[in-house]
């Protein structure tokens, strides 16, 4: 087993801690995993790419070559990195900021707008979801994982962010655009 | 001098005993590890997030972490501290490990321990901040003018970070030389799994001081194999610690060419001499492989999976990655070749380690390399493709 996931947006979205996030819940979970990331100069702004490799063996090239699941937040990161994917590839968009006829598009900024009612969660939104779709390990240790990652005070947010991303796979699945 | 190691504190600063960590905050913990109580340092991406780390654990060991000016004053800094018996780091990148190659000679000449780490980024000058790059090996051996040897450690992975820079510590108190960990921005950025060791197992080497009273003690005579005792300032002892050529007392001794062979020469064997217990390599030998590749560092991350695939589609291929760069482990890399025609270096550069190679095998095999800049990693498909059709000429 060796997933392949490649998650892009904007630097300042938390692409970057998201992909940290998943790499992380995937050890608790004993698989063996490596995130990388690459961005630009700049603190905000910029295409940010943050990728993640889970394996039951142990990860010698730590990059992702054919992404088997890419999350794009972003036009400009689509644009970039949108290529490089697998045969049969997952490819998940924000249906608000990023035009893909190809892929499927989910409201992670919405969600994380109106549901949630803050959009700085969109990261963790968009996580729970990515948990549904990988389906490696139980939507608890994932939590736990967040919890671990996030700021003192932010817990109640997070957690509510985590779960209205998994609701959103549970109720629209990998739904393409058509 | 360091307080003795509080293992209870220093297992709370250190958190959980399993972590997913960047390669960064590993050399960090590496250092806490390695006995580090004193870190100067000036912020560079991408190695800032060690300073970062160090900045939030070792005032709670009672250690110190400043921030310098520059990287000149930092690297001048951890070696005051070190003579007054700190064991004392810097990290920087590229642009400051440049800057920082005049306290490199210094540390070298008066003998300091120090260790640096250099997480190297896509150069010349400060090229591509945030890309990592292997550029400035041969300026790790080279950098500094006049004759010298450094010891050079590369990690290709996080829990390298951790070990090898814990190890550094134990090296530069051991040879009293500068340790440089060459790490870069691909692994001081990524985050794998490490796994810390049993505190009770941790006890840093500890500096050779005086065996002797202060008014018979000569400061540069080596009692030690060729690595004199150090005593700290303020203990009473004279050290007068200078760049210039000097005598055994320390004192200048600049027109004397017997002292500057004596100790110029000194300075380079206690290091060579040591080659072959500071070598570590790893090798991964196939039978009847006429072809094999020597890595380091994050390259070497390729090298092994060029290895799996190559193994997959049934080619031969051998494998050998030094961790210890310098001083070159010249032996195990012609023992490496005894039964191979061809050696393929792949590095992210233009081709500096395969120099080395080429120098060390003096025609046993012949010598390749595959060399990328500008960001992006090398793939295994890269070396594959070399191993079948030849890489680019040494």
């Amino acid at each position: 087993m060796r997933r392949e996931i490649r998650i892009c947006g904007t630097g300042g979205q938390g692409i970057i801690l998201a992909g940290v996030i998943l790499g992380e819940a995937a050890m608790r979970a004993g698989y063996c995993a490596v995130q990388t990331q690459s961005y630009g100069p700049e603190s905000r702004g910029g295409a940010a790419r943050s990728e993640v490799l889970i394996s039951d063996s142990a990860v010698d090239y730590p990059r992702v070559t054919l992404a088997d699941v890419l999350v794009a937040l972003s036009q400009p990161a689509w644009d970039r990195y949108g290529r490089q994917l697998a045969e049969g590839a997952t490819v998940v968009v924000d249906s608000d900021l990023v035009e893909a006829p190809e892929a499927c598009r989910l409201p992670f900024t919405l969600t994380a707008e109106k549901t949630v009612g803050r959009k700085i969660v969109t990261n963790i939104v968009m996580l729970g979801y990515l948990g549904g779709l990988l389906d490696l390990f139980p939507h608890a240790l994932l939590e736990e994982t967040v919890l671990a990652n996030i700021p003192p005070g932010t817990g109640e947010l997070n957690r509510a962010a985590l779960k209205a991303g998994r609701d959103l796979f549970d109720s629209e699945g990998v739904r393409h655009a058509g | 001098m360091p307080a003795e190691l509080d293992r209870r504190r220093m297992a709370r600063v250190l958190g959980r005993s399993e972590q997913f960590a960047q390669g960064d905050v590993a050399c960090a913990l590496g250092a806490v590890l390695g006995g580090c109580d004193f870190f100067a340092g000036y912020p560079i991406t991408p190695a800032t997030e060690i300073a970062e780390a160090v900045s939030r654990m070792l005032p709670r060991l009672g250690g110190v972490a400043i921030q310098m000016e520059d990287e000149i004053a930092s690297l001048s800094a951890v070696l005051g501290a070190a003579w007054t018996g700190s064991r004392a780091m810097t990290a920087t990148s590229g642009p400051g490990f440049s800057l920082m190659q005049e306290g490199i000679g210094y540390a070298c000449m008066t003998e300091t321990p120090c260790v640096i780490v250099d997480v190297q980024r896509s150069g010349p000058s400060t090229g591509q901040p945030t890309e990592p790059a292997q550029g400035d090996m041969l300026q790790a051996k080279w950098g500094t003018h006049g004759d010298h040897e450094i010891i050079a450690l590369a990690p290709s992975s996080v829990q390298e970070c951790v070990d090898l820079t814990r190890l550094a510590f134990d090296l530069a108190e051991e040879y009293r030389n500068p340790v440089l960990v060459m790490t870069d921005g691909e692994i001081g950025h990524m985050r794998e799994r490490i796994l810390l060791p049993d505190l009770a197992d941790v006890e840093p080497r500890h500096r050779q001081r005086p065996s002797s009273l202060p008014d018979t003690f000569v400061p540069f005579a080596a009692t030690n194999g060729k690595v004199p005792e150090m005593p700290d300032f303020g203990t009473g002892y004279h050290a007068y610690v200078t760049g210039l050529t000097h005598n055994e007392r320390g004192f200048p001794a600049t027109d004397d060419a017997d002292a500057h062979t004596r100790l110029v020469r000194r300075l380079c064997e206690k290091i060579t001499d040591a080659t072959e217990r500071l070598t570590r390599v790893e090798v991964d030998s196939e039978d009847g492989a006429r072809v094999g590749l020597v890595s380091y560092g994050i390259s070497a991350r390729s090298a092994a999976g060029a290895v799996r695939l190559a193994r997959e589609r049934g080619i031969r291929l051998s494998h050998l990655r030094l961790v210890t760069v310098f001083p070159f482990p010249e032996r195990a890399v012609l023992e490496f070749v005894r039964d191979l025609d061809r050696v393929i270096v792949p590095e992210l550069n233009l081709g500096q380690i395969c120099h080395s190679v080429r120098e060390a095998l003096a025609g046993a095999a012949r010598v390749e390399r595959v060399s990328r800049i500008g960001g992006e990693m090398i793939h295994p498909d890269e070396i594959l493709h070399a191993v079948s059709h030849g890489g680019e000429p040494v």
